[in-house]
């Protein structure tokens, strides 16, 4: 079975910065893989390059089998067109920590954009499949709100429901939940956790170790541009076997936080 | 505590009938404006060099409304030159090649950097730099060709002086619109697979409209007052026929009052339409216009009746 994801030797740098250090992991289908970290360890970087918003410099990123953002011909690399990076990234998701709705439409027209605009869906059809996503995360009744109307959690939950909508093969999050008010997360996180039921693939950038620990299949534990511990989430969260992690978990766990 | 806090607000609610603040500074300055108003006025009224049945006499007077009808039509394609460059000039300069953002560049500069009326001017003065104009390959045969002065017309010359100088400034604005959008927005459209011109036209340029309306309008207004300016190469608008006009009658009082209000009046509704555009591009934006204080209020610190909806 080819792995959704498969990174290989990941090198990122940005000017004299090297970000990521040479990632190596995979994500087969139907799996939740976390990625989780402190701040600047490039797990988000690392997120970004998936689906080539960010270019690598070195190593070999593959999805769905296929080379992210290059086509090889022999030895030789050529970069993509614009057009063939578009059609790439049609069948991967991402969910941002900012939301990133489209404010000048409704809710219910930003899910319908992408399959409108670029699957070239018929608007009807493109409206009810619009229209039950917005059911499944729970705003049946906001799809005429715009996004200044809404809460920092209805809007992550349509922002997911935008993505779904193209439907995806794989979907991204980039901490999902950062920027929401504590009682709003636990809506985003419910409407992730009934995706990962469903069966969809998933590479999650998350600070929610709860989360990671019930949804994941799959934890990596970044710090300093490497994959410091990678496993299943009892063993990384439960009982993580390296210095750094423990000092992250614990400084992440501590209840006082 | 809390509890015995609640039940005594909840008891004894004594709503707040304070004395407010008197602004006497406010009404000296208003009594002195209402003073120099009342002098203005009857002077304007009573001045005989004004002849203000002339003023009505000409208001309608054919030539004038031919002029201004030609205003209009300068106005508008102008504007059409002017916001089709602009965003034009706006998307070359924003773009990655540095030839083209170079070129757009250097359009904008020689076209803000240099007086209208001297961009007119040489429009209109175009034989004296190259006299005949042709089509042809570059470096080598000329297919067809023309006379210069056959081919710029006074009304070809204005629209090119005021609708290219027009796109220059244009071109900033759009770009200072573009640049207003959140790049989150540019990443949200290419996540979602759509190319670079989609997420232009479908994403950035709708959200960049709401920077970019306002100062457009003002440019409008601005334009339609500056049409004045292609007077000095003799193309037939509202203030060359009021100045035809008093040439030849010496009525030249009654006629800049007449150009003067029927500019005003131009502007005016321009101003009502521009309003109303800005409302319908602000659809998104959370932002309930500030409820203005009245007239009333705001001179004598208080207001009537305001004690029912302020409040509560």
């Amino acid at each position: 079975m080819t792995p959704v994801v498969l990174a290989q030797a990941i090198h990122k740098r940005f000017g004299r910065l090297e970000v990521l250090k040479g990632i190596d992991f995979e994500v087969r289908p139907r799996e939740v893989a976390c990625l989780i970290g402190p701040s600047g360890s490039g797990k988000s970087t690392l997120l970004r390059c998936i689906n080539h918003l960010e270019k690598i410099d070195a190593g070999r990123l593959y999805v769905d089998g296929r080379l992210v953002g290059y086509r090889q011909r022999g030895e030789k690399l050529y970069e993509l067109r614009e057009r063939e990076i578009a059609a790439q990234r049609k069948d991967i998701g991402m969910v941002f920590q900012r939301f990133n709705l489209f404010p000048h439409m409704t809710a219910l027209e930003n899910v319908m954009e992408a399959p409108v605009q670029v699957r070239r869906e018929n608007r009807q059809a493109a409206r009810d499949r619009a229209r039950e996503l917005l059911d499944q995360v729970g705003l049946a009744d906001k799809e005429n709100a715009y996004p200044a109307q809404l809460s920092g959690g209805q809007q992550q939950r349509v922002a997911i429901a935008r993505a779904l909508a193209m439907r995806p093969k794989l979907m991204l999050f980039d901490e999902p939940t950062s920027a929401l008010d504590p009682e709003l997360v636990g809506d985003v996180l419910g409407v992730m956790r009934r995706l990962a039921d469903d069966g969809m693939t998933m590479v999650v950038v998350t600070h929610e170790m709860q989360f990671a620990r019930e949804v994941a299949d799959k934890v990596l534990f970044m710090d300093g541009g490497v994959v410091v511990e990678e496993g299943d989430p009892e063993e990384v969260i439960g009982h993580p076997k390296h210095e750094r992690t423990r000092a992250f978990l614990a400084r992440v766990l501590s209840p006082n936080d | 505590m809390s509890e015995t806090h609640e039940d005594t607000a909840v008891a004894e609610r004594v709503d707040i009938r304070a004395v407010p603040v008197r602004h006497y500074g406010r009404w000296v300055a208003g009594a002195i404006i209402v003073l120099l108003a009342a002098i203005v006025v009857h002077s304007v009224v009573t001045n005989r060099a004004m002849q203000w049945g002339l003023v009505g006499d000409y208001l309608f007077n054919d030539r004038v409304l031919r002029g201004l009808q030609n205003t209009l039509v300068l106005t508008a394609i102008s504007m059409v030159i002017g916001v089709v460059g602009g965003v034009l000039l706006a998307v070359m300069r924003l773009s990655p090649n540095p030839l083209t953002s170079g070129a757009a560049g250097l359009y904008i500069w020689l076209f803000r950097g240099t007086p209208l009326i001297t961009q007119l001017i040489i429009w209109n003065y175009l034989a004296q730099f190259y006299p005949r104009l042709g089509i042809g390959i570059p470096f080598g045969p000329t297919f067809v060709s023309a006379d210069t002065n056959a081919l710029i017309s006074p009304l070809l010359a204005a629209l090119l002086g005021l609708g290219l100088n027009e796109a220059a400034y244009m071109a900033e604005i759009v770009r200072g619109g573009i640049m207003s959008v959140d790049q989150g927005q540019l990443e949200a459209a290419s996540a979602l697979g759509m190319s670079r011109g989609r997420t232009l036209r479908r994403i950035i340029l709708p959200q960049a409209m709401r920077v970019i309306i306002p100062p457009t309008g003002n440019e409008t207004i601005a334009m339609l007052k500056t049409t004045s300016l292609v007077t000095v190469i003799a193309y037939f608008e509202l203030m060359n026929a009021v100045q035809q006009i008093y040439a030849q009658n010496y009525r030249i009082a009654p006629l800049l009052i007449v150009a003067a209000l029927w500019y005003l009046f131009l502007t005016s509704i321009l101003t009502l339409i521009q309003m109303v555009i800005e409302k319908r591009f602000s659809r998104g934006a959370a932002r309930p216009a500030a409820r203005q204080k009245t007239w009333g209020s705001r001179m004598l610190g208080f207001s009537f009746g305001a004690r029912e909806q302020g409040m509560t």
